[in-house]
Order: C-alpha cells, then structure tokens, then sequence
C-alpha cells in the first residue's frame, strides 16, 4: 500500500477544470519531482494533496499508515508574511499544533520535538531571533523545522529554492537529500528546476498538456521528458 | 489636582468607568494583534458601524436594555463579512465598505425619523463618540462587561497557540489538521463582542483605534508574537487609563481623549524604533 494514490485525479478551480486522468502513487521513502509548464497545475495539485481544496473528480486517499494531517509541508516562501513579529521557537512549535487537538498548550515533549528540529535545521542558538531579520535561507530552514514537526513521514514542498542564491540553494537541496537519504522521509517537491529534479528525484511527475508519472530513469527516454527536456535546453541556450 | 483625582475616584460611577475601561482596552488590544496581522483591521472598522446601525434599530424599537440586540446583529455580520472577506478577492473590501457606510446611514436615518424630538444630535454624537456614556454606567452593564471580557480573555488565553498557528500561516495550519475556519470564526465572534462593549468606552467611530494603535505601536519595537502581545495589552491599559484620568480631570471627551493617547504611545513607539535602528540606542 503507497503513502499516496491519486486515482483519475482531475484538477482545477473556479469551475474550470486544467487537468484531469491523473494517476500516480507515492510510496514510502520516495523522492517525488513534479515537474511542468507554469500554469499546468503544480501548485493546485499540492494544494488538493494537503487536503486544503476539494478534488473536481477522482480520488486521492492516504494509506500504508499515513493520515492526512501527517503531511508536513513547506509554502512557497512568498505567502508567509514578511513583518510577522514571531520568534524562530514560536514558528517551530506551531508545526505541533495538529497533534494538540483541542489541548490548549504544548506538551513537554513538544516542545523537546521543536528543540531537536531547531538543531537538525542548524538554528540552534538563534531560537529567539525574530523571523522577519532572517535570511531567505535560515527562513526556509525554520519552515522545514516546523514542517518537521508535523511529520516524520511525508514532506511537501512547493519551490523550496525560488529567491535563494546558489550556494544556499545547493544547502538546502543537500538537506533535503539528507532528510530523505538518512531519516527516510518521503518527499514530494515541486520544481522549476528540471536538471535538479533529474539528478535528485527517484521518480518524476510531469503534468502539463502530456502527462508522466515513472521513475527518473524512464522519464528520460520518454517522449514527454525528452521533448520537455530539449525544449528547456533551447531555452537555456537562447 | 491629585485632591481632585481622590475626590471624583470617590463616585462609583467613576469607578465603574475605570474598570470597564480597563477590561474593553485589554481585550481589544490583545484581540488586535492578530486582526491587524492577519490583515482584519478592516473588519474591526466595518464592525463598529454595523454597530452604530444596530443600536440605533434597539433604540426605535424602544428596547429597554439595546446590548443583547446589538450583539446579536453584531456578531452575526462578523460572520458574514469573514465570509465574504475570505471568499472574493476583488469585491471583500468594497463589501465591508458597503455594509459599513450603509449601517451608518441607516441607523442615522432611522434615529432621525423615529425619536420623538429630544436631543437627537446629542444622542448620535453620544454613540459616535462615546462623549460620556461611560460615566452613566449602570451596574448592569458593568457586571455584564465583566463577563464578556472576562470570557474573551479566557478563550484568547486558550487558544493563544493556535490563534498564532493560523495567523502565521492559515495553509500549513489547515494541511496539518488545525480547523482554521472555525478559529477564524471564533476570532471575528471575540471581535463583535468587544466592540459593542468598546462602544460605551470610545463610541462606534473610534473603536478601531482601541483595536489597531497598541498592536501597531508594540510591533515597532518587539520581535515575538508573544512579545508584541504582552506589550500591546500592557500599553493599551496604561493608554486607557492614563487617558480616562485626563479626561476625568480635564473634562475632555473620554473616548477621542484615550485615542489620542494611544496615538502620542504610537509616535514614542515608532520613535524608539527609529533611534534603535538608527543604532543611537543599544
């Protein structure tokens, strides 16, 4: 049993539908690229994976003991706000908020839960820096401490490196690696970036006007991924 | 001028005043640091003069005690501008700006046709501006505006940690199983209340500042959400106080008096922050 199954999945919002005959599966320990064309779906399609909008047909269901709130996720950086008054503690303890329940306050291990993802993330020591005067990098660092808080099992992340400078970027891909090489996490990611998704990902999700879900590997030899892959190619060299 | 003080702290009725004024600036403060983050100030002002409409309707229909009408409508209009606040992007503020210009003209229209002569323009003035209404508490009220602050107080305390969790970031709350909706729900309900209450304070108009000015003035200068909270809330006692006191002494009118003093604790505020960054204090 797959983590995820998305089954004749279609997509779209405002009534209109821009995707539809979706079929994949995530299964434990996967590294999943979703891959395509701006407008062809990407974030729509993790939106409804994290259960915040309602499928236009089809199903998705979680399985092999995952549960729907067990998904930690990473928003694309520019809907946090950027004046929000909150100190790096607040922030990671937030991402304990699904299992509190109706229970007001953190429990102790919790909090002992925020304090290693802080470690794990290198911000131990700045736990009371405000959010707002960090850099891109150190605030991506603090939502994946807080996504981490959420799960152990599945990691969603919507361009986790738009806006950082090469180095952090190559940083935080080598995190995530570790986060799925080390601590098996699943991850899901969405990406611009399609010589990242290849050298990273195990398998690649393509949607646009042809649709791909396989691993990497076939992905390459496709018809789908070598017309993509020329086409972004050209690009760069144009 | 401190014999003075003693003198009219004597009368219950200033008493009375102290301590709703006390409760109303706590509650509005602490509320208003998550209205003015999550980007709600707009429905604190659309509010009030949903308020203003309703009061006047108790008013006319000749009701002895207006609060539990002017709740009601109040708190059911909090319902329906989150929605629509939520739901359309382009048409949300020109909604609340709608319904809250609309409630104004209204309640003025209906105060105007129905009051039989008397002091009209006192009366609206009064619910506007809250001139005195604050001194001529009744014991009533005052036992009433215990319980609702006290009940608003308690129910922030509780849900502190998840009212920051969806403030922060509604999606990842709602993705990892934090019902948003309903906190939002919640928020805009405390919302409702404190502003009928506020209304005897400050009066309908000037309710928002009770609400944006301590938020806005603690976000200058502290860096955590429970910083920023705490010294809203102390701030806007201090304020509340401080501008009751004058205007008890003064005679000034209460409401615009304790706003002005909200606005002087804003511009030290801001002031602090611009010699803090301008690195002229460490």
């Amino acid at each position: 049993m797959a983590y995820i199954t998305c089954c004749d999945l279609a997509l779209g919002y405002d009534g209109e539908t821009i995707l539809r005959g979706l079929n994949f599966q995530v299964d434990p320990g996967d590294y999943l690229c979703i891959v395509g064309e701006n407008g062809s779906g990407k974030s729509t399609l993790m939106k409804t994976i994290l259960g915040l909008r309602a499928p236009m047909g089809g199903s998705i269901t979680t399985g092999d003991g995952l549960t729907q709130r067990e998904i930690g996720y990473l928003p694309q950086q520019t809907l946090v706000q950027r004046d929000f008054p909150a100190s790096i503690r607040e922030i990671v303890l937030s991402g304990c908020q699904g299992r509190c329940g109706f229970r007001p306050f953190y429990n102790k291990e919790e909090k002992a839960l925020a304090a290693r993802n802080i470690e794990k993330m290198g911000l131990k020591g700045m736990e009371d820096r405000c959010y707002r005067e960090l850099s891109g990098g150190q605030q991506q660092r603090v939502l994946l401490a807080r996504a981490l808080c959420a799960t152990q099992k599945l990691l969603l992340l919507d361009e986790p490196v738009s806006g950082l400078d090469p180095v952090v970027t190559e940083e935080m891909y080598r995190l995530i690696d570790d986060l799925n090489k080390k601590e098996g996490i699943t991850i899901i990611m969405i990406s611009h970036d399609i010589a990242v998704a290849l050298r990273r990902a195990s398998h690649i999700l393509h949607i646009g006007h042809s649709v791909f879900f396989g691993p990497r590997d076939e992905y390459v030899k496709s018809a789908v991924g070598r017309l993509f892959l020329s086409e972004e190619r050209g690009g760069e060299q144009a | 001028m401190i014999d003075r003080l003693i003198y009219y702290l004597g009368f219950p009725f200033v008493r009375y005043a102290l301590i709703v004024g006390v409760l109303i600036a706590l509650c509005s403060s602490l509320l208003g640091v998550s209205l003015v983050l999550k980007r709600f100030s707009f429905i604190g002002d659309g509010l009030s003069h949903v308020a203003f409409g309703a009061m006047a309707v108790a008013s006319v229909m000749k009701m002895t005690n207006e609060m539990p009408l002017t709740l009601l409508i109040t708190m059911v209009c909090a319902v329906l501008l989150l929605r629509t606040g939520q739901k359309a992007k382009l048409s949300g503020d020109a909604a609340v700006a709608m319904l809250s210009v609309g409630a104004l003209a209204i309640g003025y229209l209906l105060m105007n046709i129905f009051t039989p002569g008397g002091n009209l323009s006192g009366d609206v003035c009064t619910t506007l501006f809250g001139s005195t209404s604050i001194l001529t508490l009744t014991k009533g009220e005052v036992y009433l505006c215990i319980v609702l602050s006290a009940l608003v107080l308690a129910a922030f305390v509780l849900l502190y940690n998840k009212l920051f969790a969806v403030t922060f970031d509604e999606n990842f709350a709602s993705a990892t199983g934090v019902s948003a909706g309903t906190y939002n729900m919640i928020l805009a309900l405390m919302t409702a209340v404190i502003i009928v209450l506020a209304m005897n304070l400050v009066g309908s108009l000037l309710i928002s500042a009770l609400v944006i000015f301590p938020a806005l003035s603690a976000m200058r200068v502290f860096r955590s959400f429970r910083s920023v909270t705490i010294c809203s809330a102390v701030l806007s006692v201090i304020c509340a106080l401080l501008g009751l006191l004058i205007s008890i002494v003064t005679s000034t009118p209460v409401g615009s008096t304790i706003v002005a003093v909200d606005l002087a604790a804003f511009g030290l505020f801001a002031l602090w922050d611009k010699l803090k960054t301008g690195g002229f204090i460490r």
